[in-house]
């Protein structure tokens, strides 16, 4: 299972936990898992549309996904919600 | 790996046209029956717009069209109440193009007109008549997070990834970064700093101001000439703001004047539409400094409070920050990378940091080279070189005690991969300029490192095959500092060719697939991936070529840097890239190879530079005696324009140290949008910029390629700092460190 | 609209007439009625030297002078600064020690550079910085373009030694 690795400002929803073990072979099916388990957890990171904010950006294992929720994660991934980036 | 190109230093392909004056940039367009476009701005910082009265300046003889917010498309959505997110950021795009019902800032665009001539414009610019309600305006960043502050956009709700509030403020997003336990952890430091640091808004100032061209046929089709440094991001820009079909939009790059991350979004290109669309004639429109000024997206200014724990013997317990960054008019500040990067080349099991993006009474910020990095590392290096101080620790040892390293977990959050942080730290502990004797009164020495994330993404270039056995290179990224030697270099040494027989170009949107922006250190990196890609595929048709000239099979032949096309298994039979070139007609027709890419696997930058600098006690000037700035660059593909990017890098980031800053009026109004009085560094202010590359490849790229363009300029004002500290004793926590403030200063230790 | 002027006046060698408005200024007429857009406009106000041209081998910020100015005068710009179909020793310069990124700033350095060594065949490095310092560069540093004005008058004198 992957490990979530949940936001300061996310933790409200999950009594404090830091990580969570989410089973999943996408990020769209973490997002699932997460949600069953802390509900609540879909509409921080994604609109009414299903849809990621744009103001989130995903990183698996180190590297920000560019496939969005369709994005692979595998068995011993790391994935982190992070605040989106642009360069200059 | 030995190379025969990569490596190497030869002349640019467009250094002829750019050295006798015939290369095209933006404002160098000409076209039959071209008008002039002029913007009227909103000389007020807030204000309510009444009404605007366009018929005097439409009266004037010469005058073609006039236009305002009125001539955007409507924004869909169902009614105010539940206008959703998207619609909210469109509405944001139009109004950062032309305000809508409130002027946000002094320069704002109102209105803009096309006429015969510049000066005709600028007449009947004049002639507009406009009615404000002026409005208290707020342009300090605490200020406008405060309970009472006036309110910039009515419904703007924090946006963050905690519980909604609902609440309408001027702080457009809250993020941070946590672990462990911060406060445990400072109390059980035996040394702790906090300090709080303020830096100001700062321009990216590159010297050719904004400018766009635009045709539009009864047909619909809309053409732009532009300096930008992204063509299918303008593309992208003016569909979306002006609901025009992306397919009827051709963009066409021009050479392109610097820009730093400020020529990403668009100013005049959408205004140029709408007024082509009107006079039914093509109308260029071209900034003046003062608008570049007024109007276009600085940086960031910024509070950031930071604070660093250690022990005894040096290891870094605990990391905490808070970063509030003025976002200008409209949402969309950096400080989420500032939060990434202000402990970013530090290991630590505790650490908290905040980000807020406020918006302010100011144009709205752009991306400017590690958007968000400098105003972090000036904190953060600072506060870092004082614990260092506190424990007696030389701040070269110290960084390398608590330096990342490959595997460790940032403190934004992800593991690191290929980083060559200690190296570099290593290579400067052992540096003759670090062990160089530094003496005399005023002077001092310092250090800082820096971090930048770098970027990936999607890239597109062909090549294609003459006759002769030269190639035609089109690629889709705008070469903003020498970009298309770098991947004429990499075609050349795939293909086995001599560099000057690869004839690269930078094509328009019609003619190249897809391209993200020369933007985010990710050129080199991704459009030279994307080259290297279309290299393989052409050497794979070269193979299937000879192959058919030989009647054997593909598998019979391979491909031989130097020599071309050799069999397998006759070694001394051998065809030239030349003779099959020569032959492709007869061998199936034109050779032609495409390479797409949407690059990941980009490793992150990391730079650590040394300042030596010298204060004359009476002005209060400080003077950049030496400087040496140490760069992980995974391999330089042309080395000489790598150490260019380093030593423009290091020169904004002094410029943006000791002197830039936007001054503003109590009123809102900007009082220095020129470039007598907001000084950028010119060359009698810098010594020679030293540089020192260091080679640790990034094992995801075919040669190591790593980012290099951005973390130069995050290092300067920490490491300037720093030096200052040491040579005058105070501690410097506000940008500009201009004369003044350093002459204040020590005036009031009593050091003068 | 105002009347226009006849101005006379010699454009890289070429005699040359032209007509402007009285507000126009010497960058307009450069760059707009005579596309010669070689040199550029940075500021518009004489603060980035991306302008500079020579009047009478003196260099200026052709945007603080007006095109009626130009009357009788002898002006030089960068399209001017290679002659017999080879390149400028400096124009050499820039190129080898890649002494430009975008560009912009080029035509204006290269002016301001031929000015310098034509008042100062072998300046110092100190020299040179002063001399440049009313022209903005903000992609190099300067580091490159004051190595490739050393380089080049070095280049220049010992081709005279040679001649």
């Amino acid at each position: 299972m992957a490990r979530v690795f949940i936001p300061g400002l996310m933790r409200d929803l999950t009594g404090g936990r830091t990580q969570v073990q989410v089973a999943g072979a996408t990020v769209r099916e973490l997002i699932d898992g997460l949600e069953q388990a802390f509900p609540g957890m879909r509409e921080r990171l994604c609109g009414p549309d299903g849809a990621l904010h744009p103001h989130v950006m995903i990183a698996v294992d180190g590297e920000e996904v560019i496939e969005g929720l369709r994005a692979p994660v595998g068995e011993e991934s790391e994935v982190h919600f992070l605040p989106a980036i642009a360069g200059g | 790996m030995a190379y025969d190109v990569v490596g190497t230093r030869p002349v640019r392909p467009d250094g002829t046209e750019k050295v006798t004056g015939r290369a095209v940039y933006g404002a160098d367009v000409q076209l039959p029956g071209l008008l002039h476009g002029k913007v009227l701005r909103s000389p007020h910082a807030h204000a309510r717009i009444k009404s605007i009265d366009l018929a005097p300046a439409l009266a004037i003889p010469g005058v073609y069209a006039a236009v305002t917010a009125a001539d955007m498309p409507k924004v869909q959505a169902e009614g105010v109440a539940n206008l959703g997110e998207s619609s909210i950021e469109k509405q944001y795009m139009q109004n950062m193009i032309l305000a809508g019902e409130k002027a946000l800032f002094h320069g704002h665009a109102i209105a803009a007109v096309a006429a015969v001539s510049p000066h005709v414009a600028e007449e009947a610019v004049k002639a507009i008549r406009v009615e404000y309600e002026v409005l208290t305006p707020v342009i300090d960043v605490l200020e406008a997070m405060k309970e009472d502050a006036p309110l910039l956009h009515e419904g703007l709700i924090t946006k963050s990834l905690g519980k909604p509030t609902g609440k309408v403020s001027n702080v457009a997003a809250h993020m941070q970064h946590a672990r462990g336990d911060v406060e445990a952890a400072f109390a059980a430091s035996d040394v702790v700093v906090e300090r709080e640091f303020r830096t100001a808004m700062v321009h990216q100032g590159y010297i050719e101001p904004q400018t766009a061209t635009a045709q539009v046929g009864l047909d619909g089709a809309v053409t732009i000439w532009t300096s930008t440094q992204g063509a299918f991001g303008v593309r992208a820009q003016v569909a979306e703001i002006l609901d025009l079909p992306l397919g009827k939009i051709k963009v066409v790059p021009c050479e392109i004047g610097g820009g730093f991350g400020g020529k990403i979004q668009v100013y005049m290109e959408p205004l140029a539409v709408l007024l082509s669309r009107k006079a039914n004639r093509p109308v260029k429109l071209t900034m003046s400094r003062a608008e570049v000024f007024q109007a276009t997206g600085p940086t960031s200014g910024s509070v950031i409070r930071a604070k660093v724990g250690a022990t005894r013997d040096g290891v870094i317990t605990a990391l905490q920050a808070q970063l509030y960054y003025e976002a200008g008019a409209f949402p969309g500040s950096p400080v989420g990378a500032g939060t990434g990067v202000i402990f970013a080349p530090y290991k630590a099991e505790n650490v908290l940091i905040d980000g807020y993006d406020v918006v302010v009474n100011r144009p709205r910020t752009s991306a400017y080279r590690a958007p968000g990095g400098t105003n972090a590392a000036f904190a953060s290096e600072q506060v870092v070189d004082e614990v260092a101080r506190q424990l007696g620790m030389d701040p070269i040892e110290f960084r390398l005690k608590n330096a990342v390293r490959p595997g460790d977990q940032a403190t934004y959050g992800p593991k690191f991969g290929a980083i060559g942080l200690v190296e570099m730290l290593q290579a400067v502990k052992e540096s003759e300029h670090y062990n160089s004797p530094l003496t005399g009164p005023n002077r001092g020495r310092g250090v800082a490192s820096g971090f930048w994330f770098n970027g990936g993404g999607p890239s597109s270039s062909h090549i294609s095959f003459n006759h002769d056995g030269t190639v035609n290179l089109a690629e889709g990224s705008t070469d903003i500092g020498g970009s298309r030697a770098s991947m004429a270099m990499i075609v050349a040494e795939e293909l086995g060719l001599p560099y000057d027989q690869v004839k690269p170009y930078v094509a328009d949107t019609d003619s190249v697939g897809y391209t993200d922006v020369t933007g985010g250190s990710r050129t080199t990196y991704a459009t030279g991936l994307a080259c290297y890609n279309a290299a393989q595929e052409a050497k794979r048709q070269l193979c299937e070529r000879a192959a058919r000239t030989w009647e054997c099979s593909p598998e019979e032949v391979e491909f031989m840097p130097g020599k071309g096309v050799v069999s397998k298994s006759d070694a001394g039979k051998h065809l030239t890239v030349a003779q099959v070139a020569r032959e492709m007609n007869r061998t199936g027709g034109p050779i032609h190879a495409v390479g797409t890419v949407n690059a990941r696997g980009q490793a992150p930058g990391f730079a650590v530079h040394i300042a030596d600098v010298e204060i004359d006690p009476e002005t209060g000037k400080t003077t950049i005696l030496r400087y040496t700035a140490f760069q992980d660059v995974g391999r330089a593909i042309h080395p000489s324009y790598v150490e260019g990017q380093i030593q423009g890098g290091s020169a904004q980031g002094i410029g943006w140290a000791l002197n830039e800053e936007y001054v503003y009026g109590s009123d809102g109004t900007l009082r220095n949008a020129n470039l007598l009085d907001y000084r950028i560094p010119t060359a009698l202010d810098l010594p020679m910029i030293e540089t020192v590359l260091i080679e640790v490849p990034n094992p995801n790229h075919p040669y190591g390629v790593k980012g290099v363009g951005e973390v130069c300029i995050v290092p300067p004002a920490g490491a300037v700092a720093n030096a200052i500290c040491q040579a005058t004793g105070q501690r410097f926590t506000e940008l500009p460190m201009n004369p003044e403030r350093v002459c204040m200063a020590l005036l009031k230790a009593g050091s003068r | 609209m105002p009347k226009k002027i006849a101005v006379a006046t010699k454009i890289n060698g070429q005699g040359m007439e032209f007509l402007c408005e009285p507000r126009q200024s010497l960058l307009e007429v450069l760059r707009d009625e005579l596309k010669l857009t070689g040199t550029k406009e940075g500021c518009g106000n004489g603060n980035c030297g991306a302008c500079s041209v020579l009047i009478d081998g003196r260099v200026v910020n052709s945007c603080l002078v007006l095109a009626v100015e130009a009357e009788g005068r002898e002006i030089r710009t960068v399209e001017g600064m290679a002659e017999g179909g080879k390149l400028h020793p400096l124009q050499v310069a820039f190129l080898e020690h890649a002494a430009l990124q975008c560009g912009i700033c080029t035509p204006g350095f290269l002016v301001a550079s031929k000015a310098l060594l034509d008042e100062n065949p072998a300046p110092t490095e100190e020299e040179v910085r002063l001399f440049l310092a009313g022209n903005l560069c903000r992609c190099t540093g300067y580091d490159k373009i004051v190595r490739a004005v050393l380089d080049a008058a070095q280049r220049m004198n010992a081709e005279e030694v040679e001649a």
